[in-house]
């Protein structure tokens, strides 16, 4: 899939949704109640760099690997989940990515492996590794961001887009 | 999959952006915001010249940063008419949250409405008037004059008691002193109206007569309080979930031993120690798990009693800090009344009246009629006496060197919704009395609470005490005219499914006559409206901020304002008023409430006139207010001079402590702690004590609900969404994570009944039905389940029972039923964790 299609996707999503799309100063609008539709303006993202993360090999099932990513600020793990999940990469979709920045205040989140959680130490909060990076409770108002990932014939696992926004940063790329 | 923006980019907040003060509008613990708004077509930069923070944006910022916020904090909405863009962010400098955002508050600009990105969609901009057989927009003259006609003839041909209203009576959103006036004003200064109710329960009334018959205010403490005292008391009540930024704030630190220094400072006079802390709930909620965490769990003592047994209990902790003499002679003799009241002829079985429904007496008496021994509490409430006994010392035992321990109680839900209110409430407040923890440093015995407060209304004694069960008139066919204020009794109230059945029935039959005219002019239609009400049919006029189910069957829709897009005052759980600013519009033609209230009021005016009834007409003078500030005036200013807006705005996110002291300069001086001088809110300034002893489930019909079915249905809110939804129902990170209410339950409980994680349950009883979907829960107790109430998709109160105490308090909590597998895991639930809510590092 391209990175073209794949924005095309992100925007279909968003449409039917009927969310909300904030962009640099411009604002895509989306059919919502009773109100009227405005002229969609053309989606607006960041460009992401598409970089190596890993090898498969360097991966033990429910073991977190510390990696960052979009850049060497911005810390994350993948992991191998040992069975699929949407949104899951390589040859039996089971692997993830995220952040491991709190999207409540930035706290460092710390990997449970007993119940495939990612928890909190600031404010209790805890997402699910399995669901998406679900907020099973807590305080942040967006789910955890989860890297886009590719695997490769070689096992290279490389990220390549992040679907929310990164706690303490305004855009994902500096 | 999760439910995610797919934003990676926001809009940087120009150094110059216009900033105001914002308050959190859903819960009672008012976190402070901020408000920046700018120009659509304009953007800060990342250099520190041009962002309002001053810092590099091109960098990471660190851990708890203010400069940062989530997608969920912008928007762009309307301001003077233009589009703008908006970030509500928590403010770093409000001493409440000291820049915590809780996941509700920090979603405050995603839901406000916009026209650009979507947002909120449903919030009604127009009047509606039932018309042509559906709802029609219609112009606020239009729809005035059709109210105020209908309202004015039916109460001039029968009274004012044939008009019934619910209507709010807090703070925050849906309220506010401004608010509150304007109604208020208009329903017991115009009119007496004495068939009213509030938005939560059947009557007007009080949750907590108890304390203030006491005459102990139910918000007597400051939150630093929690930050000073020894041991923390948790009674029905879950503060990481119901006050959050409160809880995180201020007893999480002292849970750490972080408020050494302060404790030092304040109290240098005896030994400190981090806070130990009490949970007395059926459940283990995440805010013991979250205790255990900041404290260690030897420091926490969670007493999972009996549902309804709270009176036991805090008679058998009564009994045994006295039998220890950790009680403080001194102060009961200074400020308690000390001659036992004469006992009425039914009692202890009884109170004097239906109104007093337990004895205000001396400490003596109320020792001797509630004594109850740690083993006789053990039996009734399902703990063993060792932790009773426990939970007391943690309460009240001295000391190291014999200091007092300071103590501090917050309750709320568990206790108002619950089993025996008055005489339960006034038990816990003899334990604070008796301690010596009211008034003090590090004490306070206080309702933890829903919204903020900012009521301000002209005497509503004509209502009477206990007063009307409005809910019961409705279906038993009386009243004619239904004034309804940000209330939807459809998700929450009791015997909703009863409820609801009827109050089709009643509003449609007067859809149908109006619909019998169509075309023949207003006065065919009132008549045929009033024809109607004669029938047995209820005119309805529902004033909200959405069309919800109440008035989808209401005859006209007036559309309200809500905070940030009017100037707002309330206070929070520590009395500490604000104004929240307005910086945006409402949508379309929506107005303040108070203003909504006196367009009713001078449409009353004109059509009294006009039939003939000046004199009548003459009461609903005096609404010339052309904005919020005005109702302000009119209402609280009028009694707190010294409280302007101009003051409050400068005052900012921290406000002052109500009541009022006076003036320093321009500085409104507040109160921190209430009954600090040992004077109570009785005539003659002596505290009473509760004379009550425990009686068993005394509300009609809950004994035997009990023993007929399986489960107990235990039910109140998550973190996640606010009270029933209004917004968040169209929050589509609310919604992802909730689609339908969840019921906890015992993974056992679950397997015996052959549920699986999220299939959806019916939960059913003599009462009615309603429907969860399962989450399965292994610190559930068996045969005790949680049901999260207020949702779109499956209303707890459809099964709850028309039983009330004497006061006309609803019993939520105490409900039993069965439950059925009715469907696997519904599509919009199949993506969603069932993982446990704990915490677990």
């Amino acid at each position: 899939m391209t990175k073209c299609n794949r924005l095309i996707d992100a925007g279909r999503r968003q449409f039917l949704r009927g969310g909300m799309m904030a962009t640099a100063g411009a604002a895509v609008t989306t059919l919502a109640g009773t109100q009227e539709a405005k002229a969609q303006a053309a989606l607006a993202r960041v460009d992401y760099p598409a970089s190596r993360l890993g090898n498969i090999g360097e991966l033990t099932e429910n073991e977190p690997l510390d990696v960052s990513y979009p850049d060497d600020d911005s810390p994350g793990v993948l992991l191998k989940l040992g069975h699929a999940v949407e949104g899951g990469a390589g040859p039996d979709g089971d692997i993830v990515g995220f952040s491991v920045l709190c999207p409540h205040k930035g706290w460092y989140l710390g990997y449970n492996a007993d119940d495939r959680t990612f928890n909190c130490p600031g404010h209790y909060s805890r997402f699910d590794a399995e669901a998406g990076g679900q907020q099973v409770w807590g305080h942040a108002t967006s789910n955890l961001p989860q890297f886009n990932l590719r695997v490769d014939d070689d096992g290279e696992i490389y990220a390549e887009g992040v679907d929310e926004l990164i706690f303490g940063r305004l855009s994902n790329t500096l | 999959m999760a439910y995610k923006r797919h934003i990676d980019r926001l809009p940087i907040i120009p150094a110059d952006a216009k900033v105001q003060n914002a308050v959190c509008h859903y819960c009672i613990v008012g976190c402070g915001y901020k408000a920046y708004t700018w120009p659509i077509n304009r953007q800060g930069g990342t250099d520190p010249s041009q962002n309002v923070f001053g810092v590099d944006l091109s960098e990471q910022q660190p851990q708890d940063t203010e400069a940062w916020y989530a997608p969920s904090m912008y928007n762009i909405v309307k301001q003077d008419g233009r589009d703008v863009q908006l970030v509500i962010k928590p403010d770093v400098n409000c001493v409440v949250n000291s820049g915590l955002g809780s996941v509700r508050g920090a979603r405050m600009a995603e839901n406000h409405p916009s026209t650009v990105t979507g947002t909120q969609g449903h919030r009604l901009t127009d009047p509606l008037t039932w018309r042509y057989g559906s709802y029609q927009q219609t112009s606020w003259e239009d729809a005035f004059d059709l109210v105020a006609r209908v309202t004015a003839r039916v109460v001039m041909d029968g009274s004012e008691d044939d008009l019934i209203v619910s209507m709010f009576d807090h703070g925050g959103s849906g309220g506010g002193y401004e608010n509150t006036w304007g109604t208020g004003k208009l329903y017991f200064e115009s009119m007496k109206v004495k068939n009213v109710r509030i938005h939560n329960r059947p009557a007007y009334n009080s949750e907590v007569h108890a304390t203030r018959d006491m005459g102990v205010g139910e918000l007597n403490n400051a939150y630093e309080d929690a930050e000073l005292t020894d041991t923390l008391v948790a009674w029905g009540c879950n503060p990481l979930e119901c006050q959050t930024n409160y809880f995180l704030n201020h007893w999480v630190p002292n849970l750490q031993g972080m408020t050494s220094d302060k404790k030092a400072e304040l109290l240098p006079d005896e030994p400190q120690e981090p806070a130990k802390i009490i949970f007395i709930d059926p459940r283990r909620n995440v805010s013991v798990n979250a205790a255990e965490q900041a404290a260690g769990p030897d420091n926490v003592l969670h007493l999972p009693i009996n549902s309804g047994t709270d009176l036991a209990l805090a008679n058998a902790i009564f009994t045994h800090i006295v039998e220890q003499g950790w009680h403080d002679q001194d102060f009961i003799d200074a400020h308690t009344l000390r001659e036992a009241a004469e006992h009425p002829a039914e009692f202890p079985a009884k109170g004097a009246s239906d109104a007093y429904p337990g004895l205000l007496t001396s400490f003596e008496d109320a020792v001797e009629a509630n004594r109850m021994s740690l083993e006789e509490a053990a039996e009734i409430c399902g703990v063993p006496a060792d932790d009773i006994r426990k939970a007391a010392e943690w309460m009240a035992e001295p000391k190291e060197g014999g200091a007092r321990r300071r103590m501090m109680i917050g309750y709320e839900k568990g206790i108002i919704w619950g089993n025996d209110n008055y005489r339960t409430n006034g038990a816990i407040v003899n334990i604070s009395l008796a301690t010596r923890n009211i008034g003090q440093l590090g004490g306070g015995c206080v309702r933890m609470g829903g919204h903020q407060e900012g009521y301000f209304r002209p005497s509503e004694g004509h209502v009477g005490r206990p007063a009307a069960y409005v809910d019961q008139l409705i279906i038993d066919g009386k009243g004619g005219v239904h004034h309804i204020w940000a209330c939807n009794h459809y998700r929450t109230t009791l015997n909703a499914t009863e409820f609801k059945r009827i109050y089709n029935h009643r509003t449609n039959m007067v859809k149908e006559a109006m619909d019998s005219v169509a075309g023949q002019g207003r006065d065919a239609l009132v008549d045929a409206i009033v024809g109607a009400i004669a029938e047995g049919g209820l005119f309805a006029v529902n004033v909200d901020i959405i069309q919800n189910e109440m008035g989808s069957q209401a005859h006209v829709v007036l559309p309200a304002a809500q905070q940030g897009e009017m100037n707002l005052t309330s206070m929070n759980g520590e009395r500490r008023m604000r104004l929240a600013e307005k910086y945006m519009d409402p949508p379309g033609h929506a107005m303040p409430d108070c203003l909504i209230a006196a367009g009713i009021a001078r449409h009353m005016e004109r059509v009294l006139s006009e039939t003939g009834n000046s004199d009548y007409a003459a009461n609903f003078q005096g609404y010339d207010w052309k904005n919020e500030e005005d109702a302000f005036r009119d209402g609280y200013q009028s009694a707190h001079p010294d409280v302007t807006y101009e003051r409050l705005r400068a005052m900012g996110t921290n406000g002052f402590q109500e009541p009022p002291q006076g003036l320093d300069g321009e500085t409104i001086i507040g109160t921190d702690r209430l009954y600090k001088d040992g004077k109570f809110s009785t005539d003659d300034g002596l505290a009473r004590f509760m004379a009550g002893p425990w009686r068993g489930l005394v509300t009609p019909g809950k004994q035997e609900e009990s023993e007929s079915y399986t489960f107990l249905i235990n039910n109140g809110r998550s973190n996640l969404n606010w009270q029933n939804w209004f917004l968040d129902q169209e929050n589509e990170f609310v919604t992802d994570r909730w689609p339908y209410p969840f019921i906890e339950m015992n993974p056992e409980d679950m397997a015996e009944n052959s549920i699986e994680p999220g299939d959806l349950v019916e939960i059913f009883n003599g009462n009615g039905a309603t429907q969860a979907i399962a989450y399965p829960t292994e610190t559930a107790t068996r045969g005790e389940t949680f049901m999260l109430f207020g949702s779109p998709r499956g209303t707890q109160g459809n099964i709850v029972s028309k039983g009330v105490n004497e006061l006309v308090i609803p019993v939520y909590k105490q409900t039993w039923a069965d439950i059925r597998k009715i469907a696997d895991v519904p599509e919009a639930a199949r993506h969603i964790s069932f993982k446990s809510k704990e915490f677990r590092f």
